[in-house]
């Protein structure tokens, strides 16, 4: 199967357009965090709703202005960046994840397209740069010391378990980010509330991240037993404690403490923030660690 | 005593411990990922014990390199697992008392709930209810007196139990598995050679499950035909098949072969077993013709000692043929050794390969004649000579060039060694699991558990009309939801509207 070039061009053009534009976008939610007002009243509580009642047009201030252009270079980011996956596929004529700089693609991009789903939801879009650093650092990372030329991939990933697993895997991933980031605000806000005013309460912080684990940990778990589905094929074993299996064994167990964590007294809170970091650190240490140092059956997914 | 047994049960059963007990699994599990494993490679955990001296034997002595299979590991999941069934058993009863019961009784003050709302409606109070049962439909209800109380939810307790009980059944499986199983690997010749899953001796490597002595294995055998690779430009492989003949089951009695095209991630499944096909290599044939005319003709696999060219290293080993003394065979055995280029990158006189497929293949032989060693007893590498044999001098070096198909060396007494062919090997794997299907069975439960019990949400609904003194009705919506974090507020507010009929009034 010969590979597109022009296509894999276009798709290199529409990642660092996205890239581009994923940063423009985190300059103006920083521009709106840096001068924007702390809220005088407390966030709608516990039980009220979750949608954000925005204010009249006239009454936007500047600043808002600016969170909202920020929000829509998001959106804009995100699009483009769709777009560079799929050029990706079609030009080497296969699932656009198939290595660790088109894996890493599609988990930014899920973290993305969360983020934008929760802006919707609750009332947060200034923490907008706080959540897209991290994406865009691994953007970066993976357009530069990661990339990798569009290529067909090698007889053990030819099968349609790749394209299931693996994006099953990947999004679940990207999704588990965000809950990352909130957890570490979290911290901060609860540690010490009137050092940091402009962030959203603990309250709403740690919704969140609950909300995003729980919808990402089911689909996490999936992931694991897909992979162990197509390892039964590949491998001859359905699970054989390979590097990359152990450490995503190893972080679903911590996830399942945070769920635990939120039901046990002593626990909720920040040692339940603290499980959700944990867990987040570990899928970023599989992610490069496990990939680019250990060798593993998994390696050959790296670059 | 007694007292004693159940703060330990209790203590063991608490959330709390469980929760350690999730942490401590994770903190053990890791040093697998870390440090090299001896089921995965033994030989790199060889190479790590001897380069850390004394810190390596005592990770050794203490199962680091074996954590899956150590005590202390195997300590936690039993552990966690009793803790879970102490956990579980009360909570299943309370599960069955649940769905008998009735959803509860109104409270009296309903604006004291997190989720609250009233109007007055110019209706009965009974009109009232029966709006409010038909916004409720589907719901679990109890009507009193002038109230209406309603649950709905009892799925996400369902849910969260099957997670746990698949859970626990899927270790019980695997465990089972690990006592049942077998695994064995073994390199067969293309175009015809044969294996048979007869016994342990017919495998390179056996790994048996624990309670597996490999006296009754599934027997099935299969046959070799044409194995195919593709590549791409820069030798990246495309695709591997085998074409391979088998026979299992009925067709062993009466010899019947059934065809099937053996790829990587496509196992032949058969009885219960599967064949998976692994790798491949390539096999020269060398053909030595021997001073008194009689010839022998041998081939033996080489490794591939890169992946990327396929280039091979390998040794092929000949007897002396019509001796009978052992003296003097032992002083002329002759061992082709060296590397083969599949398609061969000269560099003056050295050979290297620069493309894994066959393209006029050239071998780079080493000849040695003397004592191969294969007589003592020890087993030896099929791969290459004994290289003690060399250092004693029993084992010399006679000659060395590079030959094309069909090429010959002569050695110094009229020995003639040819290159003749080369054809491809394969290896296999046979894996026996007889638990796999259960313990996807249970993966299966664990997600669908999972997904129920983290979406559906538990959660109460109440509501009261009250006759007011000017004749109109004064209808009460209260709701709570029993898991904590719900976003339960968005359906009440739309059922609150439904019942108290806000659009029309």
């Amino acid at each position: 199967m010969p590979v597109d070039e022009t296509l894999a061009t276009y798709s290199d053009w529409l990642y660092r357009s996205a890239l581009g534009v994923y940063l423009f976008a985190v300059l103006l939610y920083a521009v709106e965090q840096a001068f924007a007002r702390a809220p005088r009243k407390a966030m709608a509580g516990a039980g009220g709703p979750d949608i954000l009642t925005d204010a009249p047009k006239s009454e936007l201030t500047r600043t808002e202005r600016i969170g909202r252009m920020g929000a829509a270079m998001t959106v804009l980011g995100a699009v483009l960046h769709l777009g560079s996956l799929v050029m990706r596929g079609l030009s080497a004529g296969r699932a656009p994840w198939g290595n660790m700089y088109e894996y890493m693609s599609l988990l930014c991009l899920a973290a993305v397209v969360t983020w934008i789903v929760l802006m919707a939801k609750f009332p947060i879009r200034r923490l907008g740069a706080f959540v897209l650093t991290p994406i865009l650092v691994l953007l970066f990372l993976g357009g530069t010391v990661l990339y990798a030329e569009s290529a067909p991939v090698q007889p053990a990933l030819r099968s349609y378990w790749l394209v299931i697993h693996v994006s099953v895997i990947s999004i679940s991933s990207g999704m588990l980010l965000i809950p990352g980031v909130t957890s570490i605000l979290y911290l901060l806000k609860d540690t010490n509330s009137d050092r940091f005013p402009k962030l959203p309460s603990a309250d709403v912080l740690d919704r969140m991240s609950y909300r995003t684990t729980v919808l990402a940990f089911p689909l996490f778990t999936a992931g694991i037993i897909l992979g162990a589905i197509w390892a039964e094929a590949a491998w001859g074993r359905f699970w054989g404690w390979d590097p990359k299996e152990t450490v995503a064994f190893v972080s679903w167990v911590v996830y399942a403490a945070y769920l635990h964590a939120r039901a046990t007294a002593g626990w909720r809170g920040r040692g339940a923030a603290w499980i959700n970091i944990a867990g987040f650190a570990l899928n970023v240490f599989n992610l490069f660690f496990i990939n680019l140092v250990t060798s593993g059956l998994h390696s050959y997914a790296g670059l | 005593m007694i007292a004693f047994l159940r703060n330990t049960w209790r203590g063991l059963t608490s959330m709390r411990t469980a929760l350690t007990l999730l942490f401590l699994l994770a903190l053990a599990a890791m040093p697998g990922a870390l440090l090299p494993q001896l089921s995965l490679n033994a030989a790199k955990v060889d190479e790590y014990v001897a380069q850390r001296g004394w810190w390596g034997q005592l990770l050794l002595k203490l199962g680091f390199f074996e954590v899956y299979a150590t005590p202390w590991f195997a300590a936690i999941y039993l552990l966690l697992f009793t803790s879970l069934v102490g956990c579980l058993l009360p909570r299943t009863w309370e599960y069955f008392k649940q769905m008998r019961a009735k959803p509860v009784l109104t409270p009296r003050n309903l604006s004291r709930m997190p989720h609250h709302s009233q109007a007055e409606l110019d209706v009965t109070p009974d009109e009232a209810l029966a709006r409010a049962k038909k916004a409720m439909r589907g719901w679990r209800m109890e009507t009193g007196e002038g109230t209406v109380s309603a649950e709905r939810g009892f799925l996400r307790e369902t849910g969260n139990l099957v997670f746990h009980f698949a859970l626990l059944g899927l270790l019980v499986s695997f465990a089972l598995g690990k006592m049942f199983n077998y695994e064995g690997q073994v390199i067969v010749q293309a175009d015809g050679g044969q294996f048979c899953n007869g016994g342990i001796f017919n495998y390179d490597q056996f790994r048996p499950g624990l309670r597996v002595d490999g006296t009754d294995l599934t027997p099935f055998c299969v046959e070799i035909g044409k194995f195919t690779a593709d590549y791409l430009d820069n030798g990246q492989p495309v695709g591997y098949q085998a074409d391979i003949r088998y026979q299992s089951g009925d067709d062993l009695t009466s010899n019947t072969w059934k065809p099937y095209t053996l790829q990587v991630n496509h196992p032949l499944r058969t009885e219960g077993d599967r064949l998976y096909l692994l790798g491949h290599g390539y096999t020269p044939t060398f053909t030595v013709t021997f001073p008194n005319g009689e010839k022998r003709t041998q081939g033996i696999q080489w490794l591939p000692t890169n992946q990327l060219t396929l280039a091979s290293e390998g040794a092929t080993k000949f007897d002396p043929p019509g001796v009978t003394d052992s003296e003097t065979r032992r002083k002329n055995q002759i061992a082709v050794t060296g590397l083969l280029a599949p398609t061969p990158l000269l560099h003056g006189s050295i050979l290297n390969s620069k493309f894994p497929a066959l393209n006029n293949p050239m071998v780079a032989v080493d000849v040695y004649r003397g004592d191969l060693g294969v007589d003592d007893g020890r087993g030896q590498s099929i791969f290459s000579i004994d290289q003690k044999m060399v250092e004693q001098g029993r084992l010399a070096k006679v000659a060395r060039k590079n030959l094309a198909l069909g090429e010959e060396i002569v050695l110094d007494d009229g020995t003639k060694v040819r290159f003749d062919a080369v054809n491809d090997w394969v290896s296999l794997q046979v894996s026996h699991d007889p638990t796999q299907g259960y313990v996807l069975a249970f993966a299966i439960l664990i997600i669908l558990g999972l997904g129920v019990s983290l979406t559906v949400k538990r959660r109460r609904v109440w509501v009261r009309a009250t006759r007011l003194e000017d004749g109109r009705t004064l209808v009460e919506v209260g709701g709570l939801a029993r898991t904590d974090q719900a976003g339960y507020g968005e359906e009440f507010t739309r059922l609150a509207r439904a019942v108290l009929n806000e659009e029309k009034s």
